[in-house]
């Protein structure tokens, strides 16, 4: 299986997995840190909500609108 | 870089599509673009848990063959670039595409609104469960709780059955009476529907509506009326969506006339701008059969063959009929609007609670006060809120129209030297 990294930390895919759902299902299940500090989740599943940005190989990128490739580097903590 | 194209579509799911493949003999120039990694929208998404239905994989097909179409997946729209300009993005490059004719075919999106406990990681939008779970989330053995409102509902439930989650309740906030009323048209919808409705029968609750939900660090539990009782559901996840708006913030910004929150389009489609048309639930939610006979209108009329297109007229009068029935039956109920508590969040990307918003009169007061609709979302989810919650129309959005890199929006003088 290909693997991405979420934090730091390994995580195997299924081929077309997007990184939200990658996301939801490894560490603390969360995309990013709010203005207030609260940890967030993908909500809107389509785009819209950008609760799901994360940084991914130094770009800010849609986790719901992203699909998983090896060897990925995804930040949620940036 | 600067190209032409004679027709450029925004959207790629059964509308835009529909579109493409209406216009595509004629040998015109055609260009999609779509934010998406790939082609079918809201309804069409494949992953490792969907398969798309044999139609859909047809259009796809379709798409490919046709050399005089060219698909911009992944892509979005920037800003204004002049006149029938626009500037666009991808993860690689930023470019300006001018264009003859435009089809806006944006779709939809969910209407999410605050409750306490909203935020909590564990809680999403309806369509969004089912989105995740097709684009691979595992939800084998979780308790799912899913509420708001309209056949959305039973097509989320329906996924995450099929994939092993417990759906525990479905809690939709329309009345048995309407819901039943809707029922009884329910022949003409598709038949997964008919499936879904059928599964779900067990824990499906009407006059029932979300109240709260509750837990540490993510999802513990969800607070739901039902009737005249409340009930306390232990649950992983909450699966909420009120329904469906129209996205119609490109068409707003192009001039396009509103009318009942969605694109005013004319028999053959156009929008109040010439050379401007609208498809799909971007023009009023209908589902996918509406939006597809839309989609082919809408090319037929761009290129002048009104004959063809107005022999699509009865079909899209068929589903339009069950569309206006849809909305009827799943109307808001106004208790909805009382959800949101003074310290629950409005503006989840600026976290402003409700009691900030609600001490002003308007929308544009409320956000230069209190910065609510200023991040990244742009007032997607909490204007539509407001819209719902306050009455407050909301703000026309200025380009940016989603975020974008310096990079690209240097691509705007390229192109003006
Ligand atoms: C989350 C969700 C789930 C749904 N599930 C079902 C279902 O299971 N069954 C059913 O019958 N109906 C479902 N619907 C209803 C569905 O929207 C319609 O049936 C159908 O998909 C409408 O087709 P459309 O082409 O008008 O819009 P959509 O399918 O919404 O397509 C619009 C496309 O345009 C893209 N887009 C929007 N704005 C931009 C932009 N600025 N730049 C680039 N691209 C853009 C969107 O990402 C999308 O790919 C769902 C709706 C939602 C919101
Ligand atoms: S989950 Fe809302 S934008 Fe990705």
């Amino acid at each position: 299986m290909p693997e991405l990294s979420i934090d730091g930390q390994p995580f195997r895919f299924a081929q077309g997995t997007t990184v939200a759902a990658a996301l939801m299902s490894s560490g603390d299940r969360c995309s990013r840190t709010s203005v207030s500090g609260q940890r967030r989740a993908p909500l809107c599943g389509m785009g819209i909500c950008q609760e799901c940005r994360v940084n991914i190989d130094g770009l800010r990128r849609l986790a719901c609108q992203t699909i998983c490739r090896e060897g990925m580097q995804v930040q949620t903590r940036s | 870089m600067t190209q032409h194209v004679d027709l450029l579509i925004i959207g790629a799911g059964p509308a835009g599509m529909a579109a493409a493949l209406a216009a595509a003999p004629s040998a015109i120039s055609i260009a999609i673009i779509d934010d998406n990694p790939l082609p079918g929208g809201q309804i069409w998404r494949d992953g490792p848990q969907a398969r798309l239905s044999a139609s859909a994989r047809q259009m796809r097909a379709r798409l490919q063959r046709h050399g005089n179409i060219q698909l911009h997946s992944a892509s979005k729209v920037v800003a204004f670039a002049g006149t029938k300009r626009l500037l666009l993005e991808n993860a690689e490059e930023g470019w300006v595409l001018a264009y003859d004719k435009l089809i806006v075919c944006t779709g939809a999106r969910e209407l999410l609104l605050p409750f306490p406990g909203w935020s909590l990681p564990g809680v999403t939008g309806a369509g969004a469960l089912q989105a995740l779970i097709k684009g691979g989330l595992p939800v084998a053995g979780e308790r799912i709780v899913i509420a708001g409102s309209g056949p959305l509902l039973l097509a989320a439930a329906a996924t995450a059955k099929k994939n092993g989650a417990e759906v525990v309740r479905i809690a939709e906030q329309a009345s048995l009476g309407d819901v039943a009323r809707f029922g009884a048209g329910l022949w003409r919808w598709p038949n997964k529907m008919i499936q879904a409705l059928d599964l779900a029968s067990g824990v499906y609750r009407t006059s029932a509506h979300v109240l709260a939900a509750s837990g540490v660090d993510r999802l513990e539990a969800v607070r739901v009326q039902l009737g005249d009782r409340v009930h306390e559901i232990a649950c992983d996840r909450l699966a909420c969506g009120f329904g469906l708006v129209p996205n119609v913030e490109i068409a707003t910004a192009l001039g396009c006339r509103i009318e009942h929150r969605a694109i005013f389009v004319d028999q053959w489609q156009a929008s109040s701008v010439a050379d401007h048309y609208a498809a799909g639930e971007c023009s009023g939610f209908g589902g996918s059969e509406l939006a597809l006979v839309e989609g082919r209108i809408a090319g037929l009329a761009a290129l002048g063959q009104r004959a063809q297109a107005r022999k699509l007229w009865p079909e899209r009068k068929h589903w339009q009929n069950f569309a206006d029935r849809l909305n009827r039956a799943f109307a808001l109920n106004p208790a909805l609007k009382k959800l949101a508590k003074p310290d629950t969040l409005v503006c989840r990307c600026e976290d402003v609670p409700y009691a900030e918003l609600a001490n002003h009169s308007s929308w544009t007061a409320a956000k230069l006060n209190t910065r609510c609709g200023m991040g990244a979302c742009q007032g997607r989810i909490c204007a539509t809120a407001g819209q719902t919650l306050l009455g407050w129309e909301p703000p026309q959005l200025r380009p940016p129209f989603s975020p974008a890199r310096i990079a690209t929006l240097a691509c705007l003088d390229e192109d003006v030297a």
